[in-house]
């Protein structure tokens, strides 16, 4: 079981990294091709034009990985995650299927317009097509996010003893829930950063080699603009403003910033260290006082909880889930009287907790004192991996920062051209939003972390019925066939971009 | 204003639709690629047969995305059962799937024969595994397949992987396979000229033929020697999910039941067969024929649904598990937010969908793909 449960979690991580190299450029792109098309039809200006054509070719290499890998995420909450599928499908399947007729059908339907409608539709009709593309993207990326938001933060839900699954109670409070809200602005920020690199970056290239110079010029602009707005954003709305909603938020904020113990508010914020999770501390740590605190609670008088007390709560939460677990043991037994359905509801709250014990008891109410103290030990996750990844996303982030900074600044002085430095770094910046982009995945999933469902589905439950044997053949396939179709992407877009605008009219 | 057992039978027409949407827009487009290496005889046709779907098969495939989502949260446990206990037939399809967004984008991207001679395969690959997988899992649902339930609604696979493929899911993929490159072919009548709607035509009549037998065979099958389904007793039809809760007999022919007690289903099958022969004697009238097809298409997804109906997913090792329509659905709150949805969105999409394609009207000439690099794929 252990080892189906990690080499499914392995393709699940694989599967959805690899998605995510496609789906910030998408989500950027999208806009950008919307601002170049814009311009074209408010100043009939014809390099406009080309530039939303060659750009939007680019785009489409990648957009074609983006629906492949895409179908994969939805094929393996069946495939892999049955248990997950059954036990909160009533209320993750909703913005699934939301987001597929509000938004990928959007989005699929009018993209192959966008390519060949050109000489079919007029230049608003085209306009809006485009626009209707980057709309779609954006309006999945949301209903997609509401979805993860809930496995961070589960609200509108209830456990039903009769179908032995949660059930939806408040779509609004899913729709609205805050998790999913920072989540989404944070992650299409991120998109649009990702998409401003990309054309700064080549476009950048062509102006070092002094290569469709006025097509460039324009391109490095726009990006510049929309690259700055996007970092900020980015920035000043991380997803970590919404960790403080949540108890499992709470654990991974903690492990992101090694806080073992309870500080006095405000709490201090640790700039760098080495996380020694036996011991429960931070080596060699360089703390910057009162930081963390303000960034955390944006408060100066509000504790931020410590790993270990946090773990002392989840021992108690354990035992009471125990209680829980009791009654529903009795329930399914047939004993379906007033007092046990009244204790299961009492402790309700706290069953998720209970069921964590599940990986290292199979009689879960007989569970003994250590067995107990080693689940709360492992209910949080691992302090190194989160606070090493998230340390680097943010610094990727304010190098970003910088690099949109002064190429904005040149921009508004217009002598970009004439700073081959700021070119090359622009260039050199290629990789940085993919970087941080899925670093920052992993630190919001990694660190939900033992749960799929946070407080209420523990990971090791969550998978299908399958041998380790059949999902580690299907993990070699996956990892074979995304490699070889990733390199004919990319053998793909490097030609096209080398290329350039020229091939617009080579023909 | 709907009971909780009117809005589980509303889902499972919804998913209907959603599932003869699939079968009717993609179906074509998968079609087209098991057939681009028959029809398409050269370089330059293989073009204008890409193009004839190119610019929509990425919107037509949602219907399929859509489906699968609407089973997720109409009947998680429906979605859970069958993508895991079908696991290596629902990747291989997956897999296959990859190569239509990719080969319709990257093929004509380089010159290269070899490269475009690969993507041909990948798109023949594309279109016909897909066909004969998920026709295969109509089939199985037909047969059943083996798991039940532990107390924890766990779902347990009775049986090895492999005691998932049986003779019957084989032939029911022919059927899926066979339909789908008719109704393919249908479209390429509709959206060529010359030489490649020669082909076209021609295939269409070869496979509607061999459509024909198959279906025959399959429903023979079905009336004389296949183990059906029958709900003989079952719990409360208002509760949420309790699969577990009924008792199911099986008896070669159930399947019938339905036809037998209720006749005017008959005119679902008389549609898949009726559509196929009208396409082969009209195929000189393109858009005729092609709508003929579609009734065919149409015919075959209601035929299968109305035998299973109300089973989704029988279970072949413990029939009384077997998911039906009335204990296997969401809870009543989250359906009748989805039946908001799809009254607001099914229609908007067709809307959209319709104009796309008024837009894209017109056949897709040699000339075409050979003067218009850019704009074409």
């Amino acid at each position: 079981m252990d080892s189906l449960v990690e080499i499914s979690r392995m393709q699940f991580a694989f599967t959805a990294l690899v998605h995510f190299v496609f789906v910030p450029l998408t989500l950027g792109l999208s806009f950008l091709l919307v601002i170049m098309e814009t311009v074209y039809v408010i100043t009939g200006n014809e390099i406009y034009r080309s530039m939303t054509q060659f750009w939007g070719k680019l785009f489409g290499i990648n957009f074609a990985m983006g629906v492949a890998t895409g179908l994969t995420m939805e094929f393996q909450f069946g495939t892999n995650w049955a248990y997950y599928s059954h036990y909160v499908g009533d209320i993750f399947g909703v913005p699934l299927a939301i987001e597929g007729m509000m938004a990928f059908f959007l989005e699929s339907t009018f993209v192959g317009l966008f390519f060949v409608g050109w000489k079919r539709l007029t230049k608003y009709q085209h306009l809006l097509v485009t626009f209707l593309v980057a709309l779609g993207s954006n309006m999945s990326a949301l209903w997609i996010l509401i979805a993860n938001g809930w496995m961070q933060n589960p609200v509108g839900a209830a456990f039903n003893a009769e179908t032995m699954r949660m059930e939806l109670t408040s779509f609004s409070d899913l729709l609205f829930n805050p998790v999913a809200q920072s989540k989404f602005v944070h992650t299409v920020s991120a998109g649009y950063v990702t998409g401003s690199v990309f054309v700064l970056a080549i476009s950048a290239w062509y102006l070092l080699k002094g290569r469709h110079i006025e097509f460039a010029k324009r391109s490095f602009a726009i990006a510049a603009g929309f690259g700055l707005a996007g970092i900020a954003s980015a920035i000043v709305l991380g997803d970590e403003s919404g960790y403080t909603i949540g108890d499992v938020q709470k654990a991974k904020m903690a492990a992101i910033e090694a806080e073992w113990e309870t500080q006095p508010a405000p709490a201090s914020f640790t700039l760098i260290g080495l996380p020694d999770q036996d011991a429960m501390q931070t080596r060699y740590a360089i703390q910057v006082p009162y930081a963390l605190g303000l960034i955390a609670t944006r408060s100066i008088d509000k504790p931020v909880e410590g790993l270990k007390e946090i773990i002392t709560h989840n021992e108690a939460r354990i035992k009471d889930g125990i209680i829980a677990y009791g009654a529903l043991q009795q329930m399914h037994k047939g004993q379906k009287d007033a007092a046990t359905i009244g204790l299961l509801k009492a402790h309700e709250e706290n069953l998720g907790y209970a069921l964590l014990l599940r990986k290292y008891t199979p009689n879960v109410v007989d569970a003994t004192d250590a067995q107990i103290h080693e689940a709360a030990m492992h209910s949080v996750p691992r302090v190194a991996p989160l606070f090493f990844t998230f340390r680097i996303m943010v610094a990727t982030g304010f190098m970003l920062l910088l690099l949109f900074v002064l190429s904005a600044w040149a921009v508004y002085k217009n002598n970009f051209m004439d700073k081959p430095w700021l070119l090359k770094m622009a260039m050199w910046s290629l990789p940085l939003p993919w970087i941080a982009a899925e670093l920052g995945w992993f630190v919001a999933e990694y660190g939900r972390q033992p749960w799929t469902i946070s407080g209420i589905l523990p990971t090791w439950l969550s998978t299908s019925s399958l041998t380790a044997g059949s999902v580690t053949a299907s993990f070699i396939a996956f990892v074979l066939f995304y490699s070889a179709l990733s390199i004919a992407e990319m053998y793909l877009m490097i030609k096209y971009a080398r290329k350039g605008p020229a091939l617009l009219n080579a023909h | 204003m709907f009971d909780y057992e009117t809005l589980k039978l509303i889902w499972w027409a919804l998913v209907g639709v959603l599932l003869i949407g699939f079968a009717l827009t993609d179906g074509f487009d998968l079609g087209v690629g098991a057939l681009l290496r028959i029809v398409g005889k050269n370089d330059d046709e293989r073009r204008v047969i890409i193009n004839c779907v190119g610019p929509t098969w990425d919107g037509n495939q949602v219907w399929l995305i859509l489906g699968a989502g609407a089973v997720f949260a109409a009947w998680p446990v429906v979605y859970a059962v069958s993508f895991s206990v079908l696991y290596p037939a629902m990747l291989a399809a997956l897999f296959a799937l990859f190569f239509r967004p990719t080969g319709f984008e990257y093929r004509s991207k380089l010159t290269s024969l070899q490269w475009r001679g690969f993507w041909d395969w990948a798109l023949t690959a594309g279109g016909a595994l897909p066909a004969i997988v998920f026709g295969a899992a109509f089939g199985l649902m037909l047969t059943g397949i083996p798991f039940h339930f532990d107390a924890e609604m766990r779902v347990v696979m009775d049986g090895g992987i492999l005691d998932t493929l049986s003779p019957f899911a084989i032939l029911a993929g022919l059927v899926s396979l066979a339909m789908l490159m008719m109704h393919g072919a249908a479209f390429l009548n509709v959206k060529t000229r010359a030489a490649v709607q020669t082909q076209a035509r021609q295939a269409l009549r070869f496979t509607a033929i061999a459509f024909i037998v198959l279906f025959a065979l399959a429903g023979y099958w079905v009336i004389y020697h296949l183990q059906g389904y029958h709900v003989a007793t079952i719990g409360n039809m208002n509760a949420g999910l309790a699969p577990t809760d009924k008792h199911v007999v099986m008896a070669v022919g159930a399947w019938m039941q339905n036809f037998y007690d209720m006749p005017w289903m008959w005119i679902a099958p008389a549609m898949g067969f009726v559509g196929a022969l009208a396409a082969i004697v009209l195929s000189a009238l393109p858009v005729t024929a092609f709508l003929a097809t579609g009734i065919s298409v149409t015919g075959v997804v209601l035929t299968a649904g109305f035998a299973l109906f109300p089973f989704m997913l029988p279970s072949s090792s413990m029939a009384d598990h077997s998911l039906t329509v009335w204990d296997s659905s969401s809870s009543e709150h989250s359906l009748w937010l989805m039946v908001v949805a799809a009254v607001i969105f099914v229609p908007l999409i067709l809307a959209y969908t319709t104009w796309v394609y008024r837009v894209l009207r017109g056949p897709v000439l040699v000339e075409d793909v050979r003067r218009d690099e850019y704009g074409m794929y």
